[in-house]
C-alpha cells in the first residue's frame, strides 16, 4: 500500500468496518441524493455500516477518488473492496446481488431486495 | 458548469467506436444527465470496470465539468 497518508487513512476506515460508506453528509442527514438513496438502500436492508462525511475532509474527498480510481462520492465499500457508487448499487439492490454479496461476507442483513 | 450532450456521447464515441450511446438530458441544466452505453468491450468486465471505461472516455470530466451521469452499461446480448 502508498505510503500516501489519506490513502492509509481510508484504507484504515474500510479495514476496520465491514461495511463503510464514504458519502456526502452523514447517515442521519445526508447531503446529497445520491448518497441518501445508497443510505436508505443500506438501511432497508437492515446493513449497519460506517459512515464517512467527504464534506467534513476535503483531502479525504479527492483522495478517496483516486484511491478507488472512481471519479464520484458516495462509494461503498464491503469488507475493504470497492463495490460501486450509487448507480450499482441501487442496481446490484435491485438484482439481489447486493443481498447475495453481504451474506458472501457473513454481513448481516434483514431483508433481501 | 456544465457540458452539451453531444460533446458527452463523441467522448464516449470516441474511446469506445463501437458503442451504442443514448443520453438523456435529466434536468436541462447541463450537468445531470443519464447514458446507456452498450459496447462489446464490456464483455465480462466488471459493472465498476465498465463504468470505469466510461468515466475514462470522458477524461477527467466526471465529478467537475459533469456533476452527475446516471450509468447503465452492457455487453450487447
Amino acid at each position: 500500500m502508498s505510503d500516501n497518508p489519506v490513502f492509509q487513512q481510508i484504507q484504515s476506515e474500510i479495514t476496520a468496518n465491514p461495511v463503510t460508506l464514504f458519502m456526502k453528509g452523514t447517515p442521519v442527514f445526508p447531503q446529497c441524493g445520491f448518497s441518501a438513496r445508497v443510505v436508505q438502500i443500506l438501511s432497508h436492508m437492515g446493513v449497519p455500516f460506517h459512515g464517512v462525511n467527504v464534506l467534513a475532509d476535503p483531502e479525504v474527498r479527492e483522495g478517496i477518488k483516486s484511491f478507488s480510481n472512481w471519479p464520484t462520492i458516495p462509494q461503498l465499500y464491503v469488507k475493504g473492496e470497492f463495490v460501486g457508487g450509487c448507480d450499482i448499487v441501487t442496481e446490484m439492490f435491485q438484482s439481489g446481488e447486493l443481498a447475495t454479496l453481504l451474506t458472501e461476507n457473513g454481513i448481516p442483513h434483514t431483508q433481501a431486495a | 458548469m456544465a457540458m452539451p450532450a453531444a460533446e458527452i456521447e463523441a467522448l464516449i464515441r470516441a474511446a469506445l467506436p463501437d458503442a451504442q450511446v443514448t443520453i438523456e438530458d435529466l434536468a436541462g441544466d447541463g450537468d445531470h444527465y443519464a447514458a446507456t452505453v452498450i459496447s462489446p468491450a464490456f464483455k465480462g468486465l466488471s459493472r465498476v470496470k465498465q463504468h470505469q471505461l466510461v468515466y475514462a472516455a470522458l477524461q477527467g470530466r466526471m465529478g467537475g465539468e459533469l456533476h452527475a451521469l446516471a450509468l447503465q452499461t452492457s455487453a450487447p446480448e
